[in-house]
């Protein structure tokens, strides 16, 4: 393949991929939603998860935006530094955006800052966000796409905290976020923790985080009694569906770290909603892909 | 059997609904959101639909022109309502709405409006938006269409447009804000005792 051709036929993938992941929620958020509906007894949280099940069966059937904010379209990259269109991805998608707003339809969402005009093609200054991580001596790249909606960005919050102040002004942190601002981000949430050095790097650790599966596990041990400890606790709060109450708060709690300076502790707050839109593909040298985040997906 | 609404809504329809009931809408739905608030309240704008006994969504939908020149409803959800609380206690008043439809709580100030004029806050589960545009019928009109796809006033025709869950009733309950004083009388234990397993640094 030339490319031009390759050009065009990764665009085509990416436009369709992101469209694709506005309607259907991956698996791991499908799973998590249904073990929720089942365990729940609250009389208006059962009636909002039963619409919840309803949505997406009718999304499914009817090819639509199962929630109609698409988001602010986001790119997270794991490029290998061989990828053959390393120099290119950028422009793929802008066009694969382009792309799916047409064919989605996805909402127009992107204002323009100052000028304060919504450009009606989801592209702007910087728009789609594009976030890359570089991987020495391999020739594929692995995409997250992510719908960030305005309802569940809403809460994000990030802060730097005194040492004194321990992983004990963490888990303060993320109750405060959770309790003031999280009941209008659609609960159940799929939360993400950053902590990290400074605020910008613990803001971007906790969008990372919720990236990752619903269920997984931080490679620390104390990370992840941390993610246990947090998910519990938030569930014991019992904000429900919507904030209706009920038995759980939170699809899972997800803790993403660095490194930090010894005077400062960064931690920041990132929410997805229970319409969690997000999708993983990983895209070879030869432009053949898989779908990791969905079962199902076809051009 | 399903408590069903119809616009044009009257004072007595509303009394006897109290906070975490459930009710459908059918009749006219106007979406109308934070630009459409600030043009009437703050710029003293008038609004280009009659609102009298009606219902509004604090909803951006998607919608999608067809080839016959007709609006087609592709996907509306409720947007946070807690947006519009600046501006909806004197929206209620001047437009004589009767039902909010939104996401989320509102605040003390639309409650106020909701006693003193017999109006309700009602809440459609946020993300359901294919779930609430199979109950949109045909798309009547669309005014300020130079706010842009969401915040275009879409008047909807609707037919049993629900779950819609009462927030804020007649007498000025409000569930949210209920519902959040039990979420934060429980937080602090549940920190103490988190907080007992977290010190890492030792």
């Amino acid at each position: 393949m030339n490319k031009e051709a390759a050009v065009a036929d990764l665009t085509h993938v990416m436009s369709k991929f992101t469209s694709y992941i506005g309607k259907r929620l991956p698996t791991d958020v499908t799973e998590k939603l249904g073990e929720l509906r089942s365990k729940e007894v609250n009389f208006l949280a059962k009636e909002v998860y039963e619409s919840m099940r309803q949505n997406q069966e009718a999304a499914d059937k009817l090819d639509r935006p199962s929630c109609q904010d698409t988001g602010v379209i986001q790119y997270f990259l794991n490029a290998g530094a061989n990828f053959p269109l390393l120099g290119e991805l950028e422009g793929i998608l802008i066009n694969a955006t382009l792309g799916a707003t047409r064919d989605g339809p996805l909402r127009h969402n992107a204002v323009e800052t100052f000028v304060e005009k919504n450009t009606g093609t989801n592209t702007g200054s910087n728009i789609p966000w594009l976030d890359w991580e570089i991987v020495p001596n391999d020739d594929s790249v692995t995409i997250d796409v992510y719908m960030a909606g305005g309802g569940c960005t809403l809460p994000g919050a990030a802060k730097v905290l005194m040492p004194g102040q321990g992983y004990e002004g963490v888990a303060e942190f993320v109750f405060d976020v959770i309790t003031s601002r999280g009941v209008n981000a659609c609960p159940p949430l799929l939360v993400g923790v950053g902590v990290s050095t400074s605020a910008e790097t613990a803001a971007r650790l906790s969008k990372k985080a919720i990236l990752r599966p619903v269920t997984s596990r931080h490679s620390n041990d104390n990370a992840a009694l941390m993610e246990e400890l947090l998910a519990d606790g938030l569930n014991e709060l019992g904000l429900g569906p919507q904030g209706l109450t009920g038995n759980a708060s939170v699809m899972g709690v997800n803790i993403e770290s660095s490194a930090r300076h010894p005077s400062t502790i960064g931690v920041a707050v990132s929410t997805g909603c229970w319409a969690h839109r997000r999708g993983k593909i990983k895209i070879h040298a030869d432009m053949s892909y898989e779908v990791i985040s969905h079962q199902g997906f076809q051009l | 059997m399903k408590k069903i609404l119809q616009t044009p809504i009257k004072d007595e329809d509303l009394e006897s609904l109290n906070i975490g009931d459930v009710v459908y809408l059918t009749g006219t739905l106007v979406t109308c959101r934070d630009v459409a608030h600030r043009r009437l309240i703050e710029l003293g704008r008038e609004l280009p639909v009659d609102l009298k006994g009606g219902a509004i969504f604090h909803a951006g939908p998607i919608v999608r022109k067809k080839d016959d020149g007709e609006y087609e409803m592709v996907s509306i959800g409720p947007t946070t309502s807690m947006r519009m609380e600046k501006f909806e206690k004197e929206f209620i008043k001047q437009t004589g709405v009767k039902l909010i439809v939104g996401k989320g709580g509102m605040g003390i100030e639309t409650q106020e409006g909701c006693v003193e004029n017999k109006a309700v806050h009602a809440i459609f589960p946020g993300g359901c938006a294919v779930l609430a545009a199979t109950k949109v019928e045909k798309i009547e009109a669309a005014e300020w269409t130079d706010l842009g796809m969401p915040e275009t006033l879409w008047v909807n025709r609707v037919k049993e447009f629900g779950p819609l869950i009462i927030s804020i009733d007649t007498k000025g309950k409000n569930l949210i804000e209920e519902n959040k004083a039990v979420f934060n009388a429980k937080k602090k234990p549940i920190l103490e005792r988190i907080n007992q397993q977290v010190r890492f640094i030792s």
